[in-house]
């Protein structure tokens, strides 16, 4: 790999995102892949927020908080440290998504087939910013089995957009699925020169 | 830690840090010339590591401990990376993690 001079001492990075609706099991994920206890850290929003009381209607500022859970693999060898952040379930946090996406190789979008709707924002959120991601249905034991082309129809996936299966429990099967994902942004990308 | 009290009322961080830039303690502060709260930061800098993984560590939010790194840059304490400056993604960087992550299964 190529030198950096002003960071010698300092690794490459590489994030990825473990995206889908609430309850999904991005916590359940970062966690199995991770080789560190997945960690969690708080970030306060300042919000504008319309006071609907006063009767000028003037703006107000309230701050919100919302938990972000990470965790990282290292690859000593070559310098490189993978991180996984898991983004904020609910809806009304996307606008954290933006500067989390910044700079990402790709998403997991987790699903589960019992409330297949939940993942819609995330699918839409990566396609408008072409980032790539792909589709892993969470497998909850007590869930209905849909074939895998049952969920791309309902998801409505486009069919270069990998669907597989995976148990966010177990740490093959994240792992699996992290490899999943790069092999598709490799195969996808144009071939970039490196400097 | 109290968030108010460590960070002296401040709400603001005087560096630009991000969740993953980098940091790294130089070196050239000693531990035992700090507060408790800028020691126990400086300690966890002792490797390269990022802003998110001090915050996940210290268990406070990410301002405070963004506020607290600010301090010790300003000191020479710690030193920084931007990550924008490694926002690049190479086809050599994804083969490597890919490469990594096959040795794990
Ligand atoms: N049976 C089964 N349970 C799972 C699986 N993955 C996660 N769970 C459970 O589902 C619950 C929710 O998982 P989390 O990992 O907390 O989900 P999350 O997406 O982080 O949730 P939020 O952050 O609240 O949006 C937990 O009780 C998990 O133990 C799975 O693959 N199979
Ligand atoms: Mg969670």
């Amino acid at each position: 790999m190529g030198s950096r001079p002003d960071s010698d001492a300092f690794p490459w990075q590489l994030k990825i995102l473990i995206a889908g609706g609430f309850g999904v099991g991005k916590t359940t994920f970062v966690g199995s892949a991770s080789e560190i206890e997945p960690l969690s850290t708080e970030e306060h929003l300042t919000t504008a927020s319309l006071d609907t009381d006063s009767l000028a209607g003037v703006e107000r500022k309230s701050t919100t908080t919302v938990a972000m859970d990470f965790g990282r693999i290292t690859f000593p060898e070559d310098n490189v440290v993978l991180y996984l952040f898991g983004t904020p379930g609910q809806d009304r946090f996307w606008f954290m998504w933006d500067e989390l996406s910044r700079g990402t190789v790709g998403a997991i979008v987790l699903a589960d087939t019992r409330r297949l709707q939940d993942c819609f924002g995330a699918i839409e959120f990566f396609e408008q910013r072409g980032i790539y991601f792909l589709v892993a249905v969470n497998e909850f034991d007590n869930a209905m089995y849909y074939t895998p082309d049952e969920v791309r129809n309902a998801l409505a996936l486009h069919e270069s957009v990998p669907l597989l299966l995976c148990d966010a429990r177990d740490t093959q099967s994240a792992t699996r699925t992290l490899i999943s994902l790069l092999e598709y942004v490799l195969t996808t990308s144009a071939p970039q020169p490196t400097p | 830690m109290r968030p108010y009290i460590v960070t002296n009322g401040r709400t603001h961080p005087s560096a630009t840090l991000e969740l993953l830039s980098m940091v790294r303690s130089t070196g050239r502060v000693a531990c035992d010339r700090l507060g408790p709260e800028h020691a126990q930061t400086l300690r966890l800098c002792h490797s390269p590591t990022t802003v998110a993984e001090v915050a996940g560590h210290l268990r406070q939010p990410a301002v405070v401990v963004k506020i607290l790194l600010s301090d010790l840059i300003g000191t020479g304490a710690v030193t920084t990376h931007d990550p924008t400056a490694t926002a690049e993604v190479t086809t050599d960087l994804i083969e490597a993690v890919l490469n990594g992550l096959k040795t794990r299964l």
